[in-house]
C-alpha cells in the first residue's frame, strides 16, 4: 500500500514542479458538487481498506478509497453507524440504507465494477451530512484525524485515533470540506455511535410557519428527535433510541406513524436526493440558515430539513436574490446542482475572510495545483 | 521547566514606547506597567513558570482590542490574550517583552435566544454563567471543564475545552456556532454562521484550540442544548484495574453511550475520601462513575444495563445513585481529585495525555513503575469514556531536584501515551507546558504545516509566539537535551 502512497506523491511532486492542476478522483460520484473540476486525474481509488477498527474504542480508520459502503457495512455488522448519514449520491449496494438490528437486515451485493461508488475519501472532501446532522452532529464533528499529502507531497498526519486531542492545529477538521484543495486524504478517522435500538417515523400536518415553530420547539426539549423533514403541507420526523424513549416522545408529538420499511425509504430519498422532489432539471440551491427563519418565500419549490435550518430550493431565481436571502437568514447559499456556475457555485466570502482563504491555500498547496477551483473560482 | 522560559527583562524604553501609544485610546486605569500592577499577570494555572508582562492592557470594548492589536502589529510587539488564567498548560504566559490583553471586561451575555437555542456572549464571560442564563429556559451548555465556575468560554475556545460530559456532548468545537475575531491586523473577522455550517474552510474549527495564535475572540456564539430530564450515576468498585479497563469497554459494547464515564484508581479515591467524603470504596484497585441521562424511562433502563455490564464484568460492588444528593455526591468526589491532590501532597502536577482506552491497564501499570524509578508518588482520574487520563503526579517543589523528576516522569507518560497510539494533550492545551514533546509527537514536515498556518494568519509570529507549535531549531536542541538529561542529570535513576 505504501508503494501506493509513493506513486501519489511523486505525481504531486511532479504537478507542482511544472504547475499542473490536478484533479483528485475518487468514485466520481459528486463530481455535480462545486466548481467544475479541471487538470489532470489523480485516481486515489487503489488506495483503499479498513486500516483498523475497534468497536469498543468507537473509532474507526479507513483509507480514502475505501467505498462508503464497505465502511457503513463493516459498522453495520458491530451495530454502529456513522452518524452523520453522509450522502453516497452514487450507486448504492442493497439495502438502500442502514436499517436497525432486528427491522429486517439484508446481504450487501459486493460492488460491481460498472458501479459508481462514494468513497470516504470523496465524503470527508466534500463535508457532506445527512439528515440526522443537527441532532448528532456533521462530518467534520466526528473527524479525529487524518493522514494527507498536501500540495509539495509531503506525507502528514493530524489529529489522531482518540476522542479528545488538542495537540497542533485542528487541521483535520480544516481539510474536511474543503474540496480537495489543501491536500489529497489518505486515511481518515472517525468517531462512530451504536446503531439506536430502536426507530419511529411520524407524519403530521402543518403549515410552513408552524412547522418551523414546531421543528424548533423539539430541539428545545429532551426528546430523540433524529430527523425531520418538511415539504407542502407534510412533515415527518424520525425518533431513535430506546424502545420506551422512542414510545414516549411519538405520543408527545403525535401525528400518524409510518411503516417502518416506508420510512427507511423515504429517509433514504432524502439523504440521498432520490426523493422525487429532487428530479428534474431546474437549479437545486442549498441554503443553510438560523433554524428559525420564516418561511422564505422565494419563488420555486421548496423542502426543509434540520428542524428548520436547512432549505433546499428548486429555483430559476437569479443568484442574488438567494444569496441575499439566506444571508439576511443568518447563513449562506449554495448553487447545489446544475444552473449557472459561473457566478461561482458558493456564498462569497467577507474580503477579509478571502484573504485567510488565500493564505490557508498558500500554506498547503503553494503551487496551486490540487483541484483549483472546485472551491472558489481564484484558488 | 526553567529550560522553557527565560525570564526577559523589562526594557523601559519600549515600554514607554508601547505605554504612550496605547494612551492615545485607552484610559490610563486600563493599561498597567508597574511592577506590582503587573505582578499578578505574571502566571496562568500554571504556577510553576512565571514571567511578568513588559504592559497589560484591559479593554472594555471591541474597538480598543483592535486598535490595541494594531498597535502591537505597528510596533513588532508580542501580544497574549488572556481570558480568566485558569489554564494548565501556561498559554497565557506573559511575555517580557510583550504586551498581555486581557478580556477580563468582557463580561457581558448579549444574548439567549431560547427558540433557535444559542447564546451570544463577550469571551470574558464564566463558562457556568451561560448555562446559568440558560436555565429558565431548561437549556445549558454543554461542555463543563472542571474548572466551569471560573474559566472563561474565550478561553474555552482557545483551548477546545471539554469536561466530563464530552464523550456524549463533545467538546467546545462541537458546540460553537460562531465567532468573531480581531486578527493581529486590529481587523475583525467573522467565522461560522447562525446556521449550522458555513461557506468555505471550517475555520471555527481552525480556531478552536489554537492557544490564541491566530486571533483574539472578541464574542462567542455559542449552541445550548435542552436539559436531560433525569440522571443517575452507577458507582462500581473493583479490585483489579485491568477488570475496571474491561468494564469500560464492555459498556461500549453493549450499545450504551454514557453521559459522563469516569475512572480513579486506588491513591486517587483515597485522597478524594479524605477531602470530600463522597462515598467511595477505598480498599479496591478502581472505582468506577458512570452517568446515564436523558428521559425517566431511559435512564432506568440504562442504568439497569449498566450494572449489570458492570457486575458481569467482575465488579465486587456497584451502586445506583438512588437520588439527586447522592448522584451530586458521587461526582463531587471526582470534581473533588485536584483539590485533594492538593491536600495531600505541597504541590501536584497534572498530566492531560489521551489513550485508546483498550491500553488504559497497561498505562496504569506502566505508570506505576515510573513512580518507583523516580521515587515519586502518583493518583490517576481518568475521563474512561474518552480515553483522556490526568495523572497528577504528587510532589513538593521545595525539595531539592522533585520538580525536575517531577518534569521527566511527566515527560515519560506522555511518551508512553503516544507509544500506544495516543496524544500528548486531550484537552489541557500545548501552551509552553507540553512544547517539547510536540517534537515527539509530530514529525518536522508537521510542525512546519503548522508554522505556516500561523503565518497564514499572523505573519511576523506576534500572537502569543513560543506556544503551542515549537520551532524545528528547538526541536533539535531539545533532541539534545534530552539525551544530555539521560546521561547525566539523574545518573543514579535505575532504567527499565
Amino acid at each position: 500500500m505504501q508503494e501506493i502512497v509513493d506513486q501519489l506523491s511523486r505525481a504531486i511532486k511532479e504537478a507542482a514542479a511544472h504547475r499542473r492542476s490536478l484533479r483528485i478522483r475518487g468514485g466520481g460520484t459528486k463530481d455535480f458538487y462545486g466548481g467544475i473540476p479541471q487538470g489532470s486525474p489523480l485516481d486515489v481509488t487503489g488506495y483503499r481498506g479498513i486500516v483498523a477498527y475497534e468497536p469498543t474504542e468507537l473509532v474507526i480508520t479507513a483509507r480514502a478509497g475505501t467505498p462508503l459502503a464497505e465502511v457503513e457495512a463493516a459498522l453495520r455488522e458491530k451495530g454502529q453507524m456513522l452518524a452523520f448519514e453522509p450522502p453516497h449520491f452514487g450507486d448504492l449496494p442493497s439495502p438502500l440504507t442502514p436499517l436497525p438490528p432486528g427491522a429486517g437486515e439484508g446481504n450487501i451485493v459486493p460492488a460491481k465494477p460498472a458501479m459508481r461508488m462514494a468513497t470516504l475519501g470523496g465524503c470527508i472532501a466534500t463535508g457532506l451530512s445527512g439528515p440526522r446532522r443537527p441532532y448528532a452532529g456533521a462530518a467534520r464533528d466526528f473527524v479525529l484525524g487524518v493522514r494527507i499529502l498536501d500540495g509539495k507531497g509531503d506525507d502528514l498526519k493530524f489529529g489522531g485515533q482518540v476522542m479528545k486531542n488538542v495537540a497542533g492545529y485542528d487541521v483535520s477538521r480544516l481539510v474536511t470540506g474543503s474540496l480537495g484543495t489543501l491536500g489529497v486524504l489518505l486515511e481518515v478517522s472517525l468517531k462512530v455511535l451504536p446503531l439506536p435500538a430502536s426507530e419511529q417515523t411520524l407524519h403530521l400536518k402543518y403549515g410552513e410557519a408552524e412547522a418551523i415553530t414546531l421543528m424548533n420547539k423539539w430541539a428545545a426539549q429532551p426528546l430523540p428527535v433524529t430527523a425531520t423533514a418538511y415539504r407542502d403541507g407534510n412533515l415527518g420526523v424520525r425518533l431513535s433510541g430506546a424502545r420506551v424513549a422512542v414510545d414516549a416522545a411519538a405520543k408527545r408529538i403525535g401525528g400518524t406513524a409510518v411503516e417502518p420499511a416506508q420510512a427507511g425509504r423515504f429517509w433514504t430519498g432524502i439523504r440521498e436526493h432520490a426523493d422525487p422532489f429532487f428530479s428534474g432539471s431546474e437549479p437545486l440551491w442549498r441554503l443553510s440558515v438560523n433554524s428559525t427563519t420564516q418561511p422564505l418565500g422565494l419563488p420555486g419549490s421548496q423542502l426543509m430539513e434540520w428542524g428548520g435550518a436547512l432549505r433546499w430550493l428548486k429555483s430559476t431565481a437569479d443568484a442574488r436574490t438567494i444569496r441575499d436571502a439566506a444571508a439576511r437568514s443568518g447563513g449562506h447559499a449554495t448553487l447545489f446542482r446544475g444552473g449557472d456556475k459561473s457566478g461561482g457555485v458558493f456564498h462569497p466570502l467577507a474580503p477579509a475572510l478571502v484573504k485567510l482563504h488565500r493564505n490557508l491555500k498558500q500554506a498547503f498547496d503553494p503551487a496551486g495545483i490540487l483541484n483549483p477551483g472546485r472551491l472558489y473560482p481564484d484558488f | 521547566m526553567s529550560a522553557v522560559v527565560e525570564q526577559v527583562a523589562v526594557d523601559l524604553a519600549r515600554q514607554r514606547q508601547v505605554v504612550s501609544a496605547m494612551r492615545a485610546f485607552l484610559p490610563a486605569g486600563s493599561i498597567l506597567f508597574d511592577n506590582e500592577d503587573v505582578k499578578p499577570y505574571e502566571c496562568d494555572g500554571l504556577t510553576a513558570y512565571r514571567q511578568v508582562p513588559m504592559v497589560v492592557v484591559l479593554p472594555e470594548t471591541e474597538e480598543q482590542v483592535c486598535r490595541i492589536l494594531k498597535t502591537c502589529h505597528g510596533l513588532r510587539v508580542p501580544v497574549v490574550a488572556r481570558g480568566a488564567g485558569t489554564g494548565l498548560s501556561g498559554g497565557a504566559l506573559p511575555l517580557g517583552n510583550g504586551v498581555l490583553l486581557s478580556l477580563a471586561k468582557f463580561m457581558r451575555i448579549l444574548e439567549v435566544d431560547n427558540r433557535a437555542r444559542t447564546a451570544r456572549v463577550q469571551p470574558g464571560v464564566r463558562n457556568l454563567a451561560i448555562s446559568e442564563a440558560a436555565a429558565p429556559h431548561g437549556l445549558y451548555y454543554a461542555p463543563d471543564p472542571s474548572s466551569q465556575l471560573a474559566c472563561s468560554i474565550g478561553g474555552n475556545v482557545a483551548e477546545n475545552s471539554g469536561g466530563i460530559h464530552c464523550l456524549k456532548y463533545g467538546l467546545t468545537v462541537h458546540n460553537i456556532l460562531k465567532l468573531r475575531i480581531a486578527t493581529i491586523e486590529g481587523e475583525i473577522v467573522e467565522i461560522g454562521s447562525e446556521a449550522l455550517d458555513a461557506a468555505g474552510y471550517d475555520l471555527l474549527a481552525l480556531m478552536t484550540g489554537s492557544e490564541g495564535l491566530l486571533g483574539v475572540t472578541t464574542e462567542v456564539t455559542v449552541k445550548l442544548l435542552p436539559k436531560p430530564e433525569f440522571a443517575q450515576v452507577v458507582m462500581a468498585a473493583f479490585d483489579d484495574i485491568e477488570k475496571a479497563g474491561q468494564a469500560v469497554a464492555n459498556v461500549i459494547a453493549a450499545g450504551i453511550i454514557p453521559a459522563g464515564f469516569e475512572m480513579m484508581d486506588q491513591a486517587a479515591t483515597r485522597a478524594v475520601e479524605d477531602f470530600a467524603r463522597a462515598g467511595y470504596r477505598t480498599d479496591v484497585a478502581a472505582v468506577l462513575l458512570c452517568e446515564a441521562d436523558g428521559t425517566r424511562e431511559e435512564v432506568a433502563d440504562d442504568s439497569r444495563r449498566i450494572q449489570e455490564v458492570m457486575e458481569k464484568s467482575g465488579a465486587v460492588q456497584t451502586e445506583v445513585s438512588r437520588d439527586e444528593a447522592q448522584r451530586l455526591r458521587f461526582w463531587a468526589g471526582r470534581k473533588a481529585a485536584f483539590p485533594a491532590a492538593g491536600a495531600i501532597s505541597p504541590d501536584y502536577y497534572c498530566m492531560d495525555g489521551t489513550i485508546p482506552r483498550k491500553n488504559i491497564g497497561e498505562v496504569l501499570r506502566r505508570i506505576t513503575k515510573m513512580e518507583t524509578k523516580y521515587g515519586l508518588r502518583c493518583a490517576n482520574v481518568f475521563h474512561a469514556g474518552d480515553g483522556n487520563m490526568h495523572p497528577l503526579i504528587l510532589y513538593d517543589a521545595n525539595q531539592p531536584g522533585e520538580l525536575a523528576r517531577t518534569e521527566a516522569f511527566g515527560s515519560e507518560i506522555l511518551e508512553l501515551c503516544l507509544e500506544v497510539g495516543g496524544t500528548i494533550t486531550g484537552e489541557h492545551g500545548v501552551g509552553v507546558e507540553k512544547i517539547n514533546s510536540m517534537c515527539v509527537q509530530f514529525k518536522p514536515a508537521e510542525l512546519e504545516t503548522f508554522h505556516a498556518v500561523k503565518r497564514a494568519f499572523d505573519e511576523h509570529g506576534l500572537l502569543n509566539p513560543g506556544k503551542a507549535v515549537p520551532t524545528l531549531h528547538r526541536c533539535a536542541e531539545f533532541g539534545r537535551m534530552h539525551v544530555h538529561a539521560g546521561q547525566e542529570k539523574f545518573p543514579g535513576l535505575p532504567r527499565f
